[in-house]
């Protein structure tokens, strides 16, 4: 039995065909425009408030659109956008040192592994550049130099000094400036806001997104909206590996949902795990805390050189560590892309070498920088990192070197979407996190921040328009989403009907241990369909056996996460399925059957340089999108 | 470690809360205080009971949903957020009260959960720079001056948990309003509507219920974003200044 059918290839993506520079101009000018005054007719929904959302929101609404917004948070303002430290790129050059918009489009793809599409990278990287002008003029405080402009600093391995940052919270000011843009039209009359509000299904009418079924987390009333478009800006699914970084209610109920009408999933395999997050210290673990990718600029890493070495660092001398970043790869030594960086940790600690408890970390060690620059220095420039290491670790990083161990983080994967942003769903538009398109196999440093901007206040809002102006929507009778409303109804009465034994948090541990241990930093053929094998006897067991206590009606925090684990349960199944099918490895997806002699990843462009887009099914349906490279040319990424 | 933790229990909006005792053994001083509500609401699952109901979210201490009073103090003993709180900094036996905030402007929902969307609705009313997107000129275009944009960052950090208004003894969110204020008044893109941006705020502050300020300091004392307390003297500068023009 196959795990999976292949469908017909995907032909177009609707880019342009015109010159790389020329394609978004062209796709602007001949969208259709809606007259201002007929604007205020179309209901559109967007769904989620980080950065893609919250701006998308805001746009939308200054353009004259009646905007329906949601979130499960109490407030817009904390999406987890707000957590997000490092910095925005953007292809401004003030430093004069070569940047431009060519360049970051190339070091995009690049850092992408050649799995992302040319048309959409080089987009972004264009309008990089008016991210941060929109940004200033909102009042974000960003960094500034003595002379009243603005500062730069480079950011993952990146030749330029082109990443925009608010000292370590540069998502949380991104974030409040898009949220007091969103806030001002709520103000005005123009953004209808449902915080606390969950979405849980689709509404397709006639084959086009016309709604959303939700549920209000505080009353747990089930509710129908009706809209002419639907934008989705949920995020990432990172939280199906349970320990993440993402914040714990980051979830995949609305891309799940709605892949199961009808949008493909594309690349849910690729995910990205961060090198410089805290290790756990304990089985009570809940959550991971990153630590910026900027403190790689001056920490050394090593592990002892002795397996098992369980001396204090301090009483390891110098001749028996191994720094083995800069062993294995002298060039770019401690500053490695983050999935080699976090590769190589893992390699070390598997052969025994790791530091800490479990043996699952590596030093992180300022221990030269401080005797090079001094304190004073390291302070100041990493200050509030060190500071929050030792709120979680009670260990004073200054003296003690710090450890870290790569954690789960981003995912590059999502909803399919054109050179529109739109899904398979007509009417349906995927933005940030939650669609798949401008990361490729690997995300870079300071990208995503990038990303959600981009899409939210300057991609989004032209190509709705072009679908408003140029499709005939019939209103729609509410009954015509009661067969959905019912669905959702059935489900949750059929989650508390179950009154099992194990709780929620339970079944989610144990598949988040399944999959990292499968379907983590690598994977192979043999782990991969152990894992296959299991997720579905977990699925049957969760839905005989899981124990919800209260009512649906009701603020139900235990309700709230169940619905999302059962989807948790469906996605990990696929993920494992385009794990399994993509025979190669490439950026965030090693599969150890693929690797250079040395133990590099060996990517393969003659038959995996595409886009697996997945349609539902009994068995999910492969369609490839082929991905054509007419100004990058895929070469062998090398490090050493 | 042992703890035994005091939790206010409350149904629902309408209902009677009471403190509940619940002993939780086998802790660790690594974990957090939330990971502490996490080993005891699966013990009340497995017994059958309902869980503790509290909001969190990042658990990174950046994304402001936690917030619970402990043993008398907003986020508890340390100058933090409830989510970097850790058990370490308790002694093996305490007992421990955890109550919801508590504010005219904070309705509780259900146990821990309280409704804070009064903050958002400040906002709302003219905490933003009116700033249409694709209108901007080049970010380089303004300098600000350096010291300007650092103080205008250490007010903006704010993370609107609502400690503040917790921990005063009037309930007020004027450190809340100030920081968002100063933040803003301190940019030159905040200048067009800097007047009327204080007097519209201060209005919605009063309107939500929140009660005046005394500078008691609770509230900077509170603050796990190191507010600073000059901000309110910043707030009432930009509230008088505002009045005398008198621009509506």
């Amino acid at each position: 039995m196959p795990d999976h059918l292949t469908g017909d290839p995907i032909a177009d993506t609707k880019a342009p065909r015109v010159p790389l520079e020329n394609r978004w101009d062209e796709r602007k000018f001949a969208a259709k425009l809606v007259n201002p005054a007929n604007r205020r007719k179309h209901r559109v929904i967007v769904v989620g408030t980080g950065l893609a959302g919250g701006s998308a929101g805001a746009t939308l609404a200054e353009q004259g659109y009646h905007v329906v917004q949601f979130c499960f948070q109490d407030s817009p303002r904390r999406a987890h956008s707000v957590a997000a430290q490092g910095g925005i790129n953007a292809a401004k050059n003030y430093r004069n040192d070569g940047d431009s918009v060519y360049r970051l489009f190339h070091d995009t793809v690049k850092g992408g592994d050649f799995r992302s599409r040319e048309s959409n990278v080089y987009r972004l990287a264009q309008v990089s550049a008016q991210i941060i002008d929109q940004a200033v003029a909102q009042g974000v405080p960003f960094a500034r130099e003595y002379g009243g402009l603005l500062d730069t600093r480079s950011f993952g391995g990146v030749q330029v000094q082109r990443t925009f940052y608010a000292r370590g919270q540069t998502g949380q000011q991104l974030l409040i400036g898009a949220y007091q843009a969103l806030s001002r039209q709520i103000d005005a009359g123009n953004v209808e806001l449902h915080a606390r509000t969950e979405m849980l299904d689709l509404v397709v009418v006639d084959g086009r997104a016309r709604g959303i079924i939700a549920r209000d987390l505080v009353t747990g009333e089930i509710e129908t909206h009706l809209a002419d478009a639907v934008v989705l800006a949920t995020g990432g699914y990172g939280n199906v590996f349970y320990l993440s970084t993402n914040a714990k209610g980051s979830n995949a109920t609305a891309i799940w949902r709605a892949h199961k009408r009808g949008a493909y999933f594309a690349n849910p395999c690729f995910t990205q795990i961060h090198p410089t997050c805290i290790p756990r210290s304990g089985e009570h673990q809940s959550k991971l805390t990153l630590m910026s990718e900027s403190l790689r600029n001056d920490g050394r890493i090593w592990v002892p050189k002795q397996q098992g070495d369980s001396r204090p660092p301090a009483e390891i001398p110098e001749s028996e560590r191994d720094y083995y970043l800069e062993r294995l790869y002298p060039s770019f030594g401690n500053l490695v892309p983050r999935d080699i960086a976090s590769r190589a940790a893992k390699n070390v600690c598997d052969a025994g070498f790791g530091v800490g408890p479990g043996g699952l970390g590596v030093y992180l060690d300022f221990a030269d920088a401080i005797a090079r620059l001094g304190r004073p220095a390291i302070e100041a420039r990493y200050g509030n990192l060190f500071d929050m290491y030792q709120r979680i670790t009670a260990e004073d990083p200054y003296t003690v070197p710090m450890r870290i161990y790569p954690a789960i983080h981003y995912t590059m994967g999502g909803l399919w979407v054109d050179y529109d942003l739109q899904s398979t769903i007509p009417g349906l538009f995927v933005i940030g996190e939650a669609n798949f398109s401008d990361h490729g196999a690997n995300r870079l440093g300071a990208s995503a921040l990038m990303q959600g901007l981009a899409d939210g206040y300057f991609v989004l809002p032209a190509t709705v328009n072009d679908y408003l102006g140029s499709t005939r929507l019939d209103d729609v009778r509410p009954e015509a989403a009661a067969p959905v409303e019912a669905e959702v109804r059935a489900r949750i009465e059929r989650l508390l009907a179950i009154k099992g034994t194990r709780s929620v948090d339970s079944f989610h541990r144990e598949l988040g241990v399944l999959m990292w241990d499968h379907c983590g930093m690598s994977r192979t053929r043999e782990g991969l369909r152990k894992a296959l094998e299991r997720v579905p006897e977990l699925r049957a067991e969760f839905w005989r056996d899981v124990r919800i206590p209260g009512r649906g009606a009701e603020l139900n925090q235990e309700l709230e996460k169940a619905n999302r684990v059962a989807d948790f349960l469906e996605l990990a199944e696929l993920l494992l399925v385009d794990a399994l099918a993509r025979e190669e490895s490439c950026g965030g997806h090693f599969r150890e059957e693929h690797q250079t002699p040395d133990g590099e990843a060996r990517r393969d462009d003659e038959n995996f340089a595409y886009v697996a887009a997945w349609e539902y099914g009994e068995k999910p349906v492969l369609h490839r999108e082929e991905l054509v490279f007419d100004h990058v040319h895929p070469t062998q990424r090398s490090y050493t | 470690m042992k703890l035994t933790v005091r939790i206010w229990r409350q149904a629902g909006p309408a209902a009677e809360g009471r403190l509940v005792s619940y002993p939780v053994d086998g802790l660790s001083p690594d974990m957090s205080f939330l990971e502490l509500l996490d080993v005891l609401n699966q013990e009340l699952i497995a017994a059958g009971e309902e869980p503790v109901a509290f909001d969190h979210d990042c658990r990174e201490g950046i994304c402001g949903s936690c917030g619970v009073v402990i043993n008398g103090q907003a986020h508890g003993p340390e100058r933090t957020t409830s989510c970097q709180l850790h058990l370490r900094s308790f002694a093996d036996g305490d007992v421990i009260d955890v109550e919801p905030w508590r504010a005219k402007g904070f309705p509780v929902i259900k146990d821990l959960v309280v409704d804070r969307s009064a903050l958002d609705r400040i906002v709302q009313a003219g905490g933003y720079v009116s700033a249409p997107t694709g209108s901007a000129p080049d970010a380089h275009a303004t300098p600000v001056p350096k010291p300007d944009a650092d103080l205008a960052f250490d007010n903006a950090t704010c993370i609107g948990c609502g400690a503040c208004v917790a921990a005063c003894p009037n309930g007020s969110a004027t450190l809340f309003t100030a920081a968002k204020v100063t933040h803003l008044s301190l940019l030159p893109q905040g200048q067009p509507e800097r007047a009327q941006r204080v007097l519209d705020m201060v209005d919605a502050m009063d309107a939500e219920g929140f009660g005046g300020c005394t500078n008691t300091g609770e509230c900077v004392a509170s603050c796990p974003k190191g507010i600073p307390f000059a901000s309110i003297s910043a707030l009432n500068r930009e509230f008088r200044k505002a009045s005398r023009t008198g621009r509506r």
